[in-house]
């Protein structure tokens, strides 16, 4: 009995509409790629990268496993409606495939299949019925779920949820009503032919007894199909279009496309992979410091909308923790230093006095850069353990000295960032070093992803010092104090350098492990990346950072950042000390201990 | 007969005393350290008119002796319950101590200048505090860490002071005025010496201290320089370069120096911080003890029979803190005798 064969009309115009949207959309971008991406991408398909990318595909965009290690709740979530769904979509496909024995139908025969086949009786009906029964139970789990989540986060570990625009709530609630909507056209289908499984079956049965069916049944058939369709059309202007999105990101990214400094497609590509999971939201200290607008998720969510994005562009300190929470790996520091870049005016300063710059030979270059010179004690530990090394370093900014760049990327000044990194290139390949080195990890940072120096191993101290230590050139000595290790933002997640640091300490104390370490580690709250931060909201940051580390009772905090040693100094609860001056207390104490022993050695011989 | 017991014997504490004992009040005094004066000791001359800061003390030689006065030195008052009436104050060393009424006169320290580590305190010899400095004036003998007559000598105000870098954005009030008297006393002693003040701003609030600042550039041919230090450095012969940037021209400017004082501001005693932590009563957001209002109970605390004398609410001169202890005085006084609560 076909009564209607008109109710599948909104989903096939959603469903053209999306793909021919979609089509234009990936071409457009991949037109706006730059010719050296083109040819990453086309060089792409003959790696074996393809396979990771695919695995990704599905690890991410269908099973959302980055989103289970971090909450399995939520990932489960995100799993039952994004695989279930994929799951019911092919399992339809299959179903029809095996009923009909051939390929040829129309594509959303299999959608609603119920309604075209009253009377499944090929082999294997019921297994397939049963099969798609518990997929679909699957899914209604999960729409359960996100219900529950929209209406009480705390179920789900999260302190905070996202929220919404106009059309993410068309397609929220769209999405929302598919399952039920198709439960219910296939329960009533049900009800007359007796073609559902466990689920529909038993619902139909209920139907018929409770319900004039014959007066909803085509009914049911038009809002199924009518919610994919809004569905559909509402998905490229919501947060839905992550969907696809997240799919083309993952292929581009292991064709080895890196962000750039600039605003492009690849850029635009990870704003809207964006699913606006809003994990990023826990993981931000400002958060807590009462800065509500700034966090990723609300960043991208505002250049998508075109809104006014001068606050959350600026307000942010750049600490990276939302980057390394973020389940789909946008790399959410460098689309904001883009974003700068294009938001900012260029400043017209000469730069004149880099000209003044002093120039030496040397073997070993040291780059102090601004944030040691304001902390000379690590300056003069430099030397201090330099002077025992004996070697021979060339001490670049001692005097004269120019900026590394960094503090003007940050703020978006891409073309007086480049005048300071190209004199300082000029000096550094002058001087004929080998090794550069340095002891502020912002600048580390920049010297390694803004500066090309063929043939200069760049080295952050807490590494030379590591193998200094390691060759034995630098002694081991316990000088008895507990100590708490602090990663600085750009050191670890902006460096990946974790270990070495946590090597030298303990060579020389007794370190705590803590919890939120590493990759999770806490932001001090004075990352240069916070322009237009309130200072109450720094402080805020930086006191409960400290309060963090002072429940560990450590006798000193050690870091290997001078800014964060600076701010955290400011607290007064726990002595705060660079990596440099620990590493120079150590030298002291072992050259006094040499001492004494001559002296020792000298009284028993006379 | 009412119990007062006064925490602190500054200058402060011991004004209260003496007019509370000159009333017929038995008084417990009790002071951390072994002596009492509390942080005027660290000045040997005050401004604006050079008076010897041991005339101040000499008002109080004569307490020590009164058969009223209870002096409890070395003691520190560590919580005080303020469960049941008469409050009990316990000390460090176990003591419990009973009164009907507190006032506390903790007092100030000054800021650790070794956290404004950029200007080198603690780290280049040539670096001293303002306190340092006032010790060098009181035995007429300024000297570098090396043993010369300094030629030039830079004093840096606002150091820990109007700067939330360090988390203290207040005024400390006295710092630009003991600059110019700690510069006129310098130059009285080395009159070939070159002296520079880097200010942010001159804060002259007394009647007086405009016509000291003036002379201090006419008589005494002190250089005023508007702009904060950025760095300090050290040459090989220990002398210093300071960085700064003279706002007034709009350029940087660099300079070489003997010797760099820093003006080092008022905090908030550890002692008010953690008291105030520990004990519940209210403090302010710059960590100094909150008084009920800024107008007419400057002197009061939330808690009835509890007062606050001087520095312990803010920074003040030595002449305000004798004031704002005589106002106190009278407060106590008015509420033992039940005509104020």
């Amino acid at each position: 009995m076909i009564r209607d064969p008109n109710f599948q009309y909104p989903f096939l115009i959603g469903t053209i509409f999306l793909f021919a949207y979609l089509i234009i959309r990936v071409i457009l971008w991949y037109i706006k790629l730059s010719k050296y991406d083109k040819l990453r991408f086309i060089h792409f398909w003959k790696t074996k990268s393809v396979w990771a990318a695919i695995r990704d595909s599905v690890a991410d965009g269908l099973l959302h496993l980055s989103i289970f290690k971090k909450n399995p709740l939520l990932g489960y979530m995100h799993m039952s409606l994004a695989f279930g769904w994929f799951l019911l979509i092919v399992m339809g496909h299959l179903e029809v495939i095996a009923d009909r024995h051939s390929l040829n139908f129309p594509f959303y025969y299999a959608v609603f299949y119920r309604y075209y086949q009253p009377h499944p009786d090929f082999a294997g009906a019921k297994v397939f019925g049963a099969v798609m029964d518990f997929l679909l139970l699957i899914i209604l789990s999960g729409v359960a779920l996100a219900i529950i989540k929209r209406i009480r986060k705390q179920i789900f570990g999260m302190k905070r949820t996202t929220r919404l625009k106009t059309f993410d709530k068309i397609a929220l609630a769209s999405l929302w009503l598919i399952f039920p909507l198709r439960l219910l056209a296939e329960s009533l289908s049900a009800a007359y032919y007796h073609n559902g499984s466990f689920m529909s079956n038993t619902l139909g049965e209920w139907f018929i007894q409770n319900v004039r069916v014959s007066a909803i049944y085509d009914l049911s058939w038009w809002l199924y199909s009518c919610s994919l369709g809004f569905f559909f059309i509402a998905l490229p202007f919501s947060r839905y279009m992550h969907i696809p999105t997240e799919i083309v990101f993952i292929f581009l990214r292991h064709a080895g496309i890196m962000p750039k400094k600039y605003w492009n497609s690849y850029a635009q590509i990870q704003m809207y992979s964006c699913s606006r999971c809003g994990i990023c939201l826990d993981a931000c200290q400002l958060y807590e410091a009462g800065v509500s607008n700034v966090q990723s998720v609300y960043f991208l969510q505002f250049i998508r909308n075109n809104e006014n994005v001068d606050k959350s562009l600026f307000g942010c300190i750049i600490c990276g923790r939302c980057q390394e929470a973020c389940p789909v790996h946008i790399n959410l520091n460098d689309l904001r230093t883009a974003l700068r870049i294009k938001a900012s005016k260029p400043l017209t300063f000469s730069y004149e006095y880099t000209q003044k710059a002093l120039q030496q030979k040397a073997g070993i270059i040291y780059f102090a850069g601004c944030m040691t010179h304001l902390t000379p004690q690590i300056k003069f530990s430099m030397r201090r353990i330099f002077d025992f090394l004996g070697d021979n370093v060339w001490f670049m900014d001692k005097d004269k000295s120019i900026c590394c760049g960094a503090p003007l990327m940050l703020a978006g000044q891409y073309d007086s960032a480049s005048q300071l990194i190209q004199k300082n290139t000029e000096l550094i390949m002058a001087s004929g070093a080998k090794t550069l080195i340095l002891s502020c990890p912002i600048c580390y940072k920049a010297f390694r992803e803004d500066y090309v120096l063929p043939g200069i191993s760049i080295k952050f101290h807490a590494v030379y010092l590591n193998e200094m230590i390691r060759q034995g050139r630098l002694p081991k000595i316990n000088l008895g104090f507990k100590t708490i290790y602090h990663d600085p933002c750009a050191l670890g997640r902006g460096s990946k350098i974790y270990d070495q640091p946590r090597y030298v300490i303990d060579s020389y104390s007794q370190r705590i492990r803590l919890k939120k370490e590493k990759a999770e580690a806490l932001c001090c709250g004075a990352g240069l990346g916070a322009i237009n931060l309130p200072i109450e909201a720094k402080n805020k940051v930086t006191f409960e950072a400290m309060s963090y580390f002072a429940r560990f009772k450590p006798n000193a905090l050690i870091t290997a950042c001078p800014l964060c040693k600076k701010t955290f100094a400011r607290d007064r609860r726990i002595p705060v000390l660079d990596i440099a001056e620990l590493t120079a207390r150590a030298i002291d104490e072992y050259v006094n201990e040499q001492k004494k022993t001559v002296r020792e050695t000298r009284l028993i011989e006379s | 007969m009412k119990k007062i017991v006064i925490i602190g014997g500054g200058i402060a504490g011991l004004e209260v005393s003496r007019l509370l004992l000159q009333e017929g009040f038995p008084v417990t005094l009790i002071e951390k350290s072994s002596h009492l004066g509390g942080n005027i000791r660290n000045y040997a001359y005050l401004f604006p008119d050079f008076t010897p800061s041991e005339e101040i003390l000499k008002n109080y030689t004569s307490l020590p002796g009164n058969a009223d006065l209870q002096l409890l030195l070395n003691t520190e008052i560590e919580k005080i319950d303020f469960s049941s009436r008469p409050y009990t104050l316990f000390s460090n060393d176990g003591i419990a101590i009973s009164a009907d009424s507190i006032i506390i006169a903790t007092g100030y320290q000054i800021f650790d200048a070794r956290l404004k580590e950029e200007f080198g305190y603690g780290i280049y010899d040539g670096v001293i505090t303002s306190v340092e400095m006032e010790k060098m004036i009181r035995e007429q003998h300024i000297v570098t860490p090396y043993g010369k007559a300094p030629r030039r000598i830079a004093f840096i105000h606002c150091v820990g002071s109007r700067d939330a870098k360090v988390g203290n954005t207040y005024c400390s009030r006295l710092c630009c005025i003991t600059a110019i008297k700690q510069a006129i006393e310098t130059k009285k002693l080395l009159p070939q010496a070159e002296i520079f003040c880097f200010y942010i701003d001159l804060r002259m609030y007394g009647l007086t201290f405009e016509e000291l600042y003036l002379n201090a550039q006419k008589e005494y041919n002190i250089q005023f320089v508007r702009g904060r230090l950025s760095e300090t450095s050290e040459m090989i012969d220990k002398r210093l370069i300071i960085k700064a940037e003279d706002t007034l021209i709009g350029r940087p400017l660099k300079m070489m120096t003997d010797m760099l004082v820093l003006m080092v501001g008022m905090e908030a005693s550890n002692f008010s911080k953690q008291f105030a932590y520990h004990n519940g009563l209210e403090i302010g957001e710059h960590g100094f003890f909150k008084p009920l209002n800024q107008f007419n109970a400057r002197g009061k605390s939330q808690k009835e029979g509890i007062y606050f004398a001087g520095t312990s609410i803010g920074p003040m001169s030595v002449a305000e803190t004798i004031e704002h202890a005589q106002a106190t005085a009278l407060s106590t006084i008015s509420y033992l005798k039940g005509k104020e609560n």
